[in-house]
Parts: structure tokens; sequence; C-alpha cells
């Protein structure tokens, strides 16, 4: 068990962290999502890198191939990329709707506006 | 037979209607789509738990491949048991949101509320019919980014931080069931849960299966708002449109303890899980945070939605607390509690809604003298509030008796000071209603409103009254939940 023999699952346990890390400690509500991102992203590698061998084709029946990497991750994977993208979209969209209430994607801005809120008996309305 | 598709048609009816909403689109005609849908939904869900009452596991092989290479939808007790809740709360929310929705969703959105909460409902059924631990977590994406649109869909502007960070923790969460999933496929090469179940036998003691316990079980309690993973979930709650609370308040969090005890006890099995680790004790520590510290903010809200989302947290605790104890008699208090909590909390917030409708907003400044210009709502609040203390009477006595019992029985004699002392705290947050529905005065600006319209009504009054019937004659919830404790407990998912 040696550093590079593990060297997929190190880079994985880097990008859940950096991801992760960025999604604590940003203000910026676009940033966090990019560190959201980052974060699944890190899975990908953790599902498709164990799933190749080195030498191994697509699962194709034929004489001249004999090795095949398992092709099931990759399908996960696909499936789970649809799911991250649609996350994103969602997560972008309330942002520009977040935008447009506040004025600001500052989380520290908006929650001070919201604590300013709580004290005060009208919020304002979110499409006025 | 049509009967033999069930568990199919249990996800595939809301999931066609969603897209037939969406090329409606005027609100009427989208209602009653969603309205039809729940109704099938819930008869195929009824018919489901009486098929799995008495004859046992039902699997359903998607689209003819023999699992475990193809997907394979298995159901027993426990999983129909979760799905009749996660159904009828459909049903009952259904004809509530047509005027329940009208004053707090655009009325160009209303067929978008509509077809986000068919999507939101099939991705909740699907998580409980599906034996495929990557199709759980797709049927979880699906119902959490509903959820996360629902809850934007609120009046006030904070809805949308509310579901931003709901969206963030909600994602980290699915991610971290994702990374124990995949570790789980890399030790036993199978996605079927019956089959990983098995073969983790073979598999015995690894740090691969040890770390995906840890992934999984950090990942389903962020969606479960186990304290203290629970921070998105009071200004979730306090800012969505009533429905939308009324109805996760009921389905959401469950569904999500439903996922965690099958993996605790069906999957990872039981030894592995609570006898060779001390997961029991954390999760008991958890469960008691949780019983106390979200009762005491509870207390200190001044807003009755926000005070029945921190109610919520707390409540969940005595649901965890039931599985810590690792015994068929905690596993069925638990149950008993996931159903006796889901009517109670679903029906203070349907009741809630029509209030909010009526007085403008949920602050305790406007439901100042609600006992007198609402009386029945007020009165339905008191009763649902005394089942949340568990005053006998109400269901939630009955799983208390039931939780406090089972601790007696595993010879934890302090834990029955300790649900006490928490209900206790639940006597003092109930009171803050009390007080300020009946000893102040209305505001001078009140509307002078009268109760709710009748459509919004009856569904909160219906759940209120079976707050009180399950606590008055609780056999068939007792029954049931004793046999889904047997099934999770005693028939580990392997074989039949």
């Amino acid at each position: 068990m040696t550093l590079a023999s593990h060297f997929s699952y190190w880079v994985t346990v880097l990008l859940l962290m950096v991801g992760l890390f960025i999604v604590m400690t940003r203000e910026n509500l676009i940033k966090k999502l990019i560190g959201l991102g980052i974060f699944q992203t890190a899975v990908y590698l953790l599902y498709i890198a164990p799933g190749k061998l080195i030498g191994g084709v697509a699962p194709i029946v034929g004489g001249q191939f004999a090795v095949y990497s398992n092709p099931l991750p990759h399908v996960l994977i696909l499936t789970a990329i649809v799911v991250g993208v649609a996350t994103l979209a969602l997560g972008l969209a309330l942002v520009v709707r977040i935008k447009e209430a506040y004025g600001t994607i500052d989380e520290d801005e908006i929650l001070l506006m919201d604590a300013r809120d709580d004290t005060s008996p009208e919020p304002e309305a979110k499409d006025g | 037979m049509l009967t033999q598709h069930f568990p199919a048609l249990l996800v595939v009816v809301p999931l066609l209607a969603a897209p037939l909403i969406v090329f409606v689109r005027r609100s009427l005609p989208s209602w009653l789509i969603a309205l039809l849908a729940t109704t099938i939904t819930f008869g195929i869900a009824a018919s489901l738990l009486a098929q799995t009452m008495s004859g046992g596991t039902i699997s359903y092989a998607m689209g003819s491949w023999e699992a475990p290479l193809g997907i394979e939808y298995r159901i027993d007790v426990a999983g129909a048991f979760v799905a009749v809740i996660v159904a009828a709360m459909g049903l009952i929310v259904m004809p509530y949101s047509r005027v329940g929705i009208a004053t707090e969703v655009r009325s160009e959105e209303h067929y978008l509320y509509y077809a986000l909460m068919m999507l939101c409902l099939a991705g909740l059924l699907g998580i409980l019919v599906t034996g495929d631990a990557f199709n759980l977590f797709v049927f979880l994406e699906v119902s959490s980014l509903a959820t996360y649109v629902l809850i934007a869909m609120g009046r006030d502007r904070r809805a949308l931080v509310a579901a931003y960070q709901y969206l963030l923790m909600g994602t980290i969460g699915a991610t971290l069931y994702v990374i124990g999933v995949g570790l789980l496929y890399l030790e036993t090469g199978t996605l079927n849960l019956a089959d990983m179940a098995t073969r983790l036998v073979e598999v015995g003691d690894s740090r691969g299966v040890l770390a995906a316990l840890a992934f999984i079980t950090v990942g389903i309690s962020l969606k479960i708002a186990l304290f203290p993973l629970h921070l998105w979930l009071p200004n979730a709650y306090a800012y969505a449109p009533s429905p939308v609370s009324a109805f996760l308040a009921a389905t959401a969090t469950k569904v999500s303890i439903y996922v965690l005890m099958r993996y605790f006890f069906t999957i990872f099995g039981a030894t592995e899980v609570f006898d060779a680790r001390a997961t029991g004790a954390i999760l008991l520590g958890l469960s008691l945070a949780a019983m106390f510290v979200p009762a005491v903010v509870a207390i200190f809200q001044h807003d009755m939605k926000r005070l029945l989302a921190y109610s919520s947290v707390s409540q969940i605790g005595y649901i965890t607390l039931g599985i810590s104890l690792d015994s068929v008699e905690g596993l069925m208090a638990s149950a008993m509690h996931l159903f006796n909590h889901a009517l109670t909390k679903g029906g203070l917030f349907l009741v809630l809604g029509g209030v909010v409708l009526r007085c403008g907003g949920a602050g305790f400044d406007r439901l100042a003298g609600l006992g007198q210009t609402m009386p029945v709502a007020a009165f339905a609040m008191v009763v649902g509030g005394l089942s949340l203390i568990g005053v006998p009477g109400t269901a939630g006595f009955i799983s208390k008796w039931y939780l406090v019992s089972a601790a007696m029985h595993e010879g934890q004699w302090w834990l029955v000071g300790a649900v006490l002392a928490s209900s206790l705290l639940a006597v003092i947050y109930v009171w803050r209603f009390v007080e300020v529905a009946y000893f102040r005065a209305p505001p001078a600006d009140h509307p002078a409103p009268g109760e709710a319209p009748l459509s919004m009504f009856i569904p909160a009054l219906a759940m209120i009254a079976g707050c009180v019937y399950f606590g008055i004659d609780a056999t068939w919830s007792s029954e049931v939940a004793m046999r889904v404790a047997e099934v999770l407990m005693y028939n580990p998912g392997v074989g039949q």
C-alpha cells in the first residue's frame, strides 16, 4: 500500500476537502456553489477510478478483447452528473432570485438584512 | 394483472402526472390531475400495505430484468407503512392546496406548485419502494430538488435563502450518501440492497465497510435533520408555503429515518452497527440533545411556524432514540412515533396554514386573541399541541408510552426521566401559544376573520381528529408498527 497505488483516492480526498472548505468559508453564494460542484466532482473520481483496469477496454464481446473495464460506474456517474448539473442550475437560479430580492449575493449582508427584518414587523415582499 | 405492477405504479403515477401538469398549465385542471394522481397513489400504497401485511415482501423486477443485475423494487411492511403515511399526507394536502396556496404562491406559478408536489411525492415513494442503493440516491435527489423549489415559492424573500441553505446542506448530505454507496459497491460489487446485505456478511469487518457506514449515517442524518445537523430545517419550514410545510414536516424527514433504519438493521445488520461499535451510544447522545436543545430554542421563538419547526427537530429525537435502543420494542416505538408525529405535526401545520391565511402571518403579534377570532382553529392547535406534549388521549401519548416502556425493557430507567423532562419543555412551548391565543387581546388592525375556508379546514381538522382517534384506539397503528419493527429486526432482507 504505497502512496502512488492509492493516487486516485488521495486526489478524491483532496478534492472533497477543497470543495467542502470553499462551501464553508466563502461568503459569496456563487463561490459556495462552485465549492459544492468540486465536492460532487470528487465523488465521480471515487467511482470511476476503481472501475478502470489498466489495459482494459470497453466491454465488447470479441476474441481479441480479454480484459474489460467495469462499465457500471460510468453509467452511475453519468446519472450523478445529471443530478449534479440540475442541482447547480437550481442553485444558480436561486442566487439570481436572491440577488433580485436582496440586491446582494454576500451571505453576511443577507443575514444582516434578515436580522433587521426580524426586528421590524413588516418584512419586504420578495416581488416588490 | 395490474396488481402485479403496483410497486412500479406507485412511483410512475405521480411521476407522469408532473409533466402532464406542466403541459396543461392552467391552475384548475392541474389541480384536478394532481388530486386524481394522489388519490390513485394512495389507493396503491394502501393496497401494498395490505398485501405486505398478509403476504410478506413483494419483489418487482423493473423492466423484467432480474435482480441483482436489474433494478429491483422491493417493498415490505416497513416500506409500505411509510409509503401509506406519505401518500395519505399527499392526499390530505392536495384538496387543501387549492385555497391554501392562493395567497401564498403567485397564480402563474400554481401549475408548477402542483407539478413539483407530484415530483416530490414520486421521489419520496421511490425511496421507499426501491431495492437499489444508487436508485435510492436518484429518488432522494428527485424529491430534494422538488423540495428546494417548493420552499423557494414562499411569499417572504427569506424563503429563497432558506431554500439555498437547504440546497447546500441537502446536496452535501446526498453526496456523502453516494460516497458511502460507492465504498459499499467497491467492497461488495453489488448495488442491490438485499444482495449487498448477504455479501456484506461475507466481506466481514473491513475499513471500507466502516467508512461506508460512517458516510451513509452522516449523509442521511443531514436529511433527517438529526441534531446538530438540523440547521436547514427551521427556516425551510418557516418560510415555505403552508401546505408545503405541512407536507414536508409529515413526510420528508420520516422517509429519511426509514432509510437510516433500513441501512442500520437490514443492510449493515444490528451486530455490525450496534454491537461492534458505539453507534448506539452516539445516536442516543444526539437524540437526547435533540430532545432538549431545540425544545428550549422553540420556547424562545416569536413565530408559530418557527416554533413548530424547532419542535419537529426535537420530536425527531424521540424517533432516533427508539432506534438507538437497538431492540424490537425501541424500533416499534420509533415506528409509532414516526406515524403519530407525522399526524400531529402535519395537522398543526395545516391548521396554522388556515390561520396564516386569515391573520396574514404566523408571528405571535398576529396570532394574539386567536381564541376569540378563530375559536375552532385555536382549539385544534391546542389539541395538536397536547399531542406534541404526549397527554393521554392523544396520539403523542401512545408513542411516548411505548418509548418509555422500551427504555425500561432495556433497563435504561433514567431515560424515562429524560423523556418526561423533554415533554415538560413541550408543555412550555405549547403554553406559549395558549397564552398568546387565549390571554391576549386581538391586535387593533385585526381583520376579524372568522374560520378558515372549508376546503382547508376539513383536511386540517381531520388530521387533528386523527391525533385524538389514534390516541384512544391505537390497535391498528400499534399492530402495524409491531410488524414493521419485526421485519426490520428479524428479516435482514436476505432471501425472502
